[in-house]
């Protein structure tokens, strides 16, 4: 007879309310699991969406995801003819926050070559629309940004039509990514407004009519020379690369990194730059929010079959009494909270699989850490029930006896 | 062969100052089918004498035997597995049925012989069995707490029996009952005694109860102080019962 199913079925209602509140515990604790999961699977989307093998950013920056990186767009040309390159594509990114229908609304725009067969970064397989098909003002968007076909966005100087729709693509800060020509990325994120250029035309002037030394033809080409510069919009924060098949990694790198104002990193450095650089710290804070729940919830467990002892204190001395072996009482006790623990993570597992495609950022339920979880949770479970054991083995019999 | 036997038992709690003595030198013998009772007032040492017997509380000195196996000789023989002599030779009855709350009254029965080895269909068929012949047999998928005083008395006493015990142990089994249902008790202990060959000791201050048992000591500050014979109870002190 197995004595803890009979406790639970005369006081299941209490046994499965208690099981659920920990479920909701424990659901917390598989959540922030998956939530860690999460910000590393979305951390390096962009990345493995790029298939590119290498990343070549200004010098003495990590990348255009880790901190600021601007380079010349022509570069691509330089970097395509290094020896086991194959391919070398600009890329643009910024982090873009405007104000839609009274929210703000923020989204990670890349920018990228839209032309077939040219460009690296564009947007993975689409679900709904076409590609960008012409160099400005189309824009292709990811499902989270919840914008349907034909919608349009004002960004910069101009208006942006919904071509496209990509999945649920979202940067390391887990912004929905949006789509546009590397032109238009580069006028959203460069280009001033009328009024700046002609204030800055104005002060160039002023600064070359302050020099009366100069002739007309070289006061012509000092303007045109600076507004070239201050006007130019023919930057990108990286260029990514593709190795030509049997190309050497190492070698490629080496080459770029020679010159003076490039680092070239590979994508695996790059996915450490992202992973322990600047998610190092959100996964330490969600491992400790880990830990603690669990403590508590082995506190909570430990304390509820401590109670649930102390209310069966007559039953065990009387079980002893009548010369019951110790492993029919330890087994009341240790099966009782494992079978809590079961439940109270199944109902948690259950919760967060019904609710978490709802979750604002993407909670990613890894198999290996659900089953590491689920052991955890049974090695709390014992320990737990241990302290309701040894009060139930320090039970004398003879507290049956008596009133 | 003795069902009970104990020679010289003296329980002593504590030391120096605080020394207690809770049974002195008590020696007495009970053959299977005997009725025995234990009178005494409230702290006179009658249920540490009978959990002594009852192989819970461990004498300081002196012998105790159940059915022919020394089980204490100045404190418990090395040894000796007293939890497998409790639940194979002995029945406890408590004050009050001491049923579990969570079992039914049918699992309240078969739990004991569970515990023994008995296989879960032979358990339910001796628990049955035991029952209906305490006139339970309506009731058996009640729990304690939709049964009456009397009747949980009774899965009680079916528990107790269930193992055919050599020795039934009762402690004031009739304390929480009304005057009815503690007779009906009491004559129901006798009917195992006379039924079963089982020795049968009960601890009660109530000498209403005892009528018609075979033998009654009576204890104060922990000795033996009287042995009384005989259907009728007679003799006995008038204080303290």
């Amino acid at each position: 007879m197995n004595l803890a199913l009979r406790d639970i079925r005369h006081h299941r209602g209490r046994f499965v309310l208690t099981s659920i509140g920990l479920g909701l515990l424990l659901g917390v604790v598989i959540s922030m699991g998956g939530i860690y999961r999460g910000l590393v699977a979305d951390a390096v989307a962009i990345l493995q969406s790029t298939g590119a093998d290498l990343w070549v950013v200004q010098q003495n920056t990590n990348g255009p995801f880790a901190e600021s990186s601007r380079i010349q767009e022509d570069l691509r040309y330089r970097i395509a003819a290094v020896p086991g390159v194959a391919q070398a594509a600009p890329l643009s990114f910024q982090s873009v926050q405007i104000e839609r229908r009274g929210k703000p609304f923020r989204f990670f725009l890349i920018g990228y070559d839209y032309r077939p067969g040219l460009g690296l970064g564009g947007p993975p397989a689409l679900i709904a629309g076409r590609p960008i098909a012409q160099k400005h003002y189309q824009m292709v968007v990811s499902q989270a940004m919840n914008m349907p076909l034909g919608d349009t966005i004002h960004l910069g100087l101009h208006d942006y039509t919904v071509v496209g729709i990509t999945g649920k693509l979202v940067s390391s800060s887990g912004d929905p990514v949006a789509f546009v020509t590397l032109a238009d990325a580069q006028d959203i994120q460069f280009k001033q407004e009328n009024n700046a250029i002609r204030n800055d035309r104005a002060r160039l002037a002023a600064w070359v009519a302050a020099r009366p030394g100069l002739g007309a033809g070289q006061e012509r080409l000092l303007k045109a020379s600076l507004a070239g510069l201050t006007e130019s919009t023919h930057t990108v924060n990286t260029v990514v690369a593709r190795l030509a098949p049997g190309a050497e990694l190492g070698r490629v790198q080496a080459v770029i990194g020679r010159w003076n104002h490039l680092r070239a990193l590979s994508t695996e450095e790059q996915v450490e730059i992202l992973t322990k650089g600047m998610i190092e710290k959100a996964r330490m804070q969600l491992g400790m929010f880990r830990v603690i729940l669990l403590v508590i919830s082995g506190v909570i467990i430990s304390l509820i079959i401590y109670t649930s002892t102390l209310d069966k204190i007559r039953v065990i001395a009387t079980l002893k009494l009548i010369g019951s072996q110790n492993r029919v009482i330890v087994a009341m006790i240790l099966q009782q909270s494992l079978l809590m623990g079961l439940i109270a993570y199944f109902t948690g597992y259950v919760l967060v699989r019904l609710t978490h495609k709802n979750f604002p950022r993407r909670i990613e339920l890894v198999p290996l850490d659900l089953q590491v979880l689920f052991v955890i949770v049974l090695v709390i479970c014992t320990v737990s029930s241990l302290v309701g054991i040894r009060k139930a083995m320090r039970v004398d019999p003879a507290e049956a006896l008596g009133g | 062969m003795f069902a009970v036997e104990i020679a010289h038992l003296t329980k002593v709690y504590g030391q120096g100052e605080t020394k207690v003595v809770a049974i002195a030198d008590a020696s007495f013998q009970v053959v299977p089918g005997e009725l025995i009772a234990i009178l005494g007032p409230s702290g006179s040492g009658k249920t540490t004498l009978l959990t002594s017997i009852g192989l819970i509380n461990e004498p300081s000195q002196g012998q105790v035997v159940i059915d022919g196996q020394l089980l204490a000789d100045d404190g418990w023989l090395p040894g000796v597995d007293l939890k497998r002599v409790r639940r194979e030779k002995l029945g406890f009855i408590f004050q009050h049925h001491n049923l579990i709350p969570f079992l039914t009254a049918l699992e309240n029965v078969m739990v004991a012989l569970e515990i023994n080895g008995h296989s879960r269909a032979a358990a339910k068929a001796r628990a049955l069995e035991l029952l209906a012949a305490l006139n339970l047999s309506r009731r058996p998928h009640n729990y304690p707490a939709a049964l009456s005083g009397g009747e949980a008395q009774r899965v009680a006493i079916a528990r107790a029996l269930a193992n055919r015990p050599k020795v039934i142990l009762a402690d004031e089994p009739t304390a929480a009952l009304d005057t009815e249902n503690g007779k009906n008790v009491m004559a129901m202990l006798k009917q195992i005694a006379v039924e079963n060959r089982s020795a049968v000791l009960v601890v009660t201050h109530d000498q209403r109860m005892v009528e018609g048992f075979d033998r009654i000591f009576e204890v104060r500050d922990g000795r033996i102080v009287k042995e009384s014979k005989g259907w009728k109870v007679e003799g006995l002190a008038a204080a303290g019962a």
